[in-house]
């Protein structure tokens, strides 16, 4: 079987190039997918944890689910407030989306 | 119900009252006066069966009723208070709840209950009468009292004084219920506010009684002080007495320079605590009791309502002082048995005589009816005063219940007479005539004829008149008392005032309801309702029956009829019953002679005597009191006054203190200025306000910065700070455990 370390590795990288994604990106749609791409990397994390720990638990994957719900209704109303951004401004550019300064 | 728990309750309901009416009632007058004659009767009726059943327990004075409470914490042990009745409580009891409910009733018809709103009555003055339209031509007729609740409140918180007074086991509360009195005298004289001479009135009661009570104070804590009590029962026991009078009174002066005067310091240690403690608590009683020198006051509260007058000047106040001295009497005789004789019994009999004779004299020339009244009691509380003073303890206290009985009904009598008279004078509608001045009056017999009868009756029993009344037997047995002892003095200046009574009463009678009216007034003058007969009538048995309860054993033909009961009964409350004096002839032809001549000399003196002038006792020096009230406005009143104005006012207030003050001023002025100027502006302010402020100020410009508004640079910073907190937390928590 494969070693857990495996799983986190990929797990660790996966989530580094969502942080990169969303921390680099200009382009807000691109932003979600980094998001979408550290979530589902704790997802990787929960299976892994769970498929190593006591398989009788149901914790790893119940929250892998819980967090999938979430991530479908976060990404539903990003991308809901991307749309609304988008027809007030013309743009989807997150830095050019600064009204909320000082 | 136990005696001892009713003895608790008499004197609650007329306070009860006092305070509905106060709180609650004040506006309905039926309702107030319900309430107060209702707690009248009720404490009567207690007292009546109290009394009923003290009488049936033998030997009382050993075996009273008594009862007490633990009151006031003191160090290791308690103050109690309590009640206690014995055969004096009991006939005084007796005497004040009959005297109170007469009162109480007679004040209904005395403030015209019934009687329709005056045209321009103001509160505070007496009522002027209302006019009213009957069968189509007006005339004018009584009107009520505008502040009719209000004196109900107050003689009832009168009377609640009274009997805490009576009831009490011990000096203490005695003292309480004493000063209650007090105050509702001051309130009660000064009734009739707007006026400014019962507001002086009321002034001069409170300050001269007060000169009394302060010595009498002194007494009682000189008493506890020494005793370690104040119940009569402990206090008057064989052993404390001894002790007391076997103490020299002023010890700490035996090493002054007064023990080189000569003869002062022989006297000065004769005087026993006993004594001393005696004498004050006398002080006290010749306050309340109006005796000289002292008595100033008495006359002049006679601006107050009639009732108050017969309330404060026959049935209690003034008689409350008489039943102090009565209470502490083994006290003031417990220097007797070590010493042979005591100061302070020389002193009260003398003080007694003096004022009896004193007061007569006064009496004898004052044309206002019931200013002769203030005096002659005056003159009766000295005569009780002068027999405890030769130690007739007895005959003192008949004396003080048949005065009791007859005073208030001659008190209530002429109010029933001023009251007549003034419904003379609405009707003729002439203000300018004194419904209170006797030679106005005249032929009264025939318009008011129970209220002649009565008053007739109280007047006899006043002078003494012989075998029928009750004064007659009381005073007789003073002066029987005077003489069986060889109290020559006492005896012949106390036979000359038994003179001079009856012939001021005669006077009185005579100017007032004999012969022919002398004004329009007295013409129309009508009897007054039976709310003012009733109390008049029920007194007047008293004034008669009362008598016959004291007929001395050996009296030639009727004595022996009826028992003594007075003396078996009232002599019980002493330890040792005193002995019924010897019977002499002598004092019962001087009582017979002074009275009945009195009497008839008055009549022949002023049956024909129509005004002042004709009056041949309108003696300036008597009609002025002997310039008493002059000498204590210039003696005392003046200079208290120039005191208070010149060195109080004047010199020390304004000059001193405020002198004083002024030079807090500056300096105050000046130290606030310089906390403000050099802490409170330059640092509290500045500093800490507005500096607090813009550093907060200062610091906002320089972070909001990095308030960029772009989304990733937050998601930066939230990791670096992630990654640092991070860092730091396993820095502290992990790498440094190991």
């Amino acid at each position: 079987m494969v070693p857990l370390s495996w799983y986190l590795i990929l797990a660790a990288a996966l989530f580094s190039v969502g942080l990169f994604g969303a921390l680099s990106r200009r382009n807000a749609v691109a932003i979600l997918l980094g998001i979408e791409l550290m979530l589902n990397a704790v997802n990787i994390n929960l299976a892994a944890f769970w498929r190593y720990g006591n398989v009788t638990d149901m914790a790893g994957q119940v929250f892998a689910i819980i967090v999938f719900a979430v991530a479908a209704a976060e990404v539903a109303v990003g991308l809901a407030l991307v749309i609304s951004v988008y027809r007030q401004r013309n743009t989807i550019i997150a830095d050019d989306i600064d009204i909320l300064k000082w | 119900m136990t005696t001892e728990t009713l003895i608790w309750l008499i004197p609650f309901p007329p306070v009860v009252a006092f305070f509905l009416i106060v709180l609650f009632t004040n506006k309905n007058k039926a309702l107030s006066h319900t309430i107060a004659v209702g707690a009248a009767f009720i404490s009567w009726l207690g007292s009546m069966i109290v009394f009923a059943r003290a009488l049936g327990v033998e030997h009382l004075g050993e075996h009273p009723f008594e009862s007490s409470i633990n009151w006031l914490p003191l160090a290791d042990t308690w103050f109690r208070i309590g009640v206690l009745v014995d055969p004096l409580t009991a006939v005084t009891l007796f005497f004040v709840a009959w005297t109170v409910l007469m009162i109480f009733l007679y004040s209904i018809g005395y403030h015209n209950y019934g009687q329709p709103e005056g045209d321009h009555d103001h509160k505070g003055l007496p009522p002027h009468g209302a006019t009213v339209e009957e069968h189509g031509h007006k005339h004018v007729v009584p009107s009520v009292e505008p502040m009719y609740s209000r004196f109900f409140a107050f003689i009832g918180l009168f009377a609640c004084g009274m009997y805490v007074l009576v009831v009490s086991d011990n000096l203490l509360t005695l003292f309480v219920g004493w000063e209650i009195m007090g105050l509702c005298s001051y309130l009660l004289i000064g009734f009739w506010y707007a006026k400014e001479s019962a507001r002086d009135a009321a002034v001069k009661a409170f300050m001269t009684t007060r000169v009394g009570d302060v010595f009498m104070l002194l007494g009682i804590a000189w008493l506890y002080s020494y005793a370690g009590t104040l119940n009569f029962r402990e206090l008057f026991t064989p052993e404390v007495l001894e002790g007391m009078s076997n103490t020299m009174a002023f010890p700490g002066l035996a090493n002054t320079i007064l023990v080189h005067v000569p003869g002062l310091w022989p006297f000065i240690s004769s005087i026993s605590v006993a004594g001393a403690i005696s004498l004050l608590l006398f002080i006290g009683t010749v306050g309340k009791s109006a005796q000289f020198p002292l008595h100033v006051w008495l006359p002049d509260a006679m601006e107050g309502p009639t009732p108050v007058s017969a309330m404060i000047h026959a049935a209690t106040m003034v008689s409350a002082g008489v039943y102090a001295v009565l209470r502490v009497f083994p006290l003031i005789m417990a220097d007797l048995p070590s010493h042979g004789t005591t100061p302070t019994m020389s002193i009260i009999a003398f003080i007694g005589a003096f004022t009896a004779l004193f007061a007569a004299t006064i009496a004898v020339a004052q044309n206002d009816i019931k200013r002769v009244l203030a005096y002659s009691t005056i003159s009766q509380l000295g005569y009780m005063i002068a027999a405890l003073g030769i130690g007739a303890y007895v005959a003192a206290a008949f004396h003080l219940i048949t005065h009791a009985f007859f005073k208030a009904l001659l008190f209530l009598g002429s109010g029933s007479v001023i009251h007549g008279m003034e419904h003379g004078v609405l009707h003729t509608g002439n203000h300018h005539v004194d419904p209170q001045n006797m030679f106005n009056m005249g032929g009264l017999r025939k318009k008011m004829p129970i209220t002649f009868w009565t008053f007739l009756i109280g007047g006899f029993a006043l002078s003494g008149f012989p075998l029928v009344t009750a004064g007659f037997w009381s005073k007789d047995e003073i002066l029987a008392d005077a003489f069986g002892h060889g109290h020559w003095w006492v005896f012949g200046t106390l036979a000359l005032a038994a003179f001079l009574t009856a012939f001021y009463t005669m006077r009185q009678i005579t100017l007032t309801f004999l012969g022919e009216s002398r004004t329009q007034e007295a013409e129309h003058a009508q009897e007054t309702p039976w709310t003012m007969t009733t109390p008049l009538v029920i007194l007047s048995i008293f004034a008669i029956g009362f008598g016959w309860l004291g007929i001395p054993e050996q009296f030639p033909a009727i004595g022996g009829l009826i028992p003594n009961w007075i003396h078996d009964f009232v002599g019980g409350t002493l330890a040792e019953h005193p002995e019924a004096v010897e019977f002499n002839i002598l004092p019962l032809l001087t009582s017979l002679v002074v009275a009945l001549g009195g009497l008839y000399l008055g009549w022949l003196t002023y049956r024909g005597v129509n005004s002042p002038a004709e009056d041949r006792f309108q003696i300036p020096l008597l009609k002025n009191k002997y310039y008493f009230d002059e000498l204590y406005t210039s003696l005392f009143v003046r200079p208290a006054y120039w005191f208070a104005e010149t060195f109080i006012y004047k010199w020390m207030d304004k000059g001193l203190i405020d002198g004083i003050l002024h030079i807090f001023d500056p300096l105050t002025n000046g130290l606030g200025s310089f906390i403000r100027n050099y802490f409170d502006v330059p640092v509290i302010n500045r500093f800490f306000g507005d500096g607090s402020a813009d550093l907060t100020y200062w610091f906002g410009g320089k972070l909001r910065v990095i308030q960029t508004g772009r989304i990733q640079q937050y998601l930066m910073y939230a990791i670096v700070a992630f990654i640092a907190i991070g860092a730091v937390l396993y820095y502290f928590l992990l790498a440094r455990s190991k």
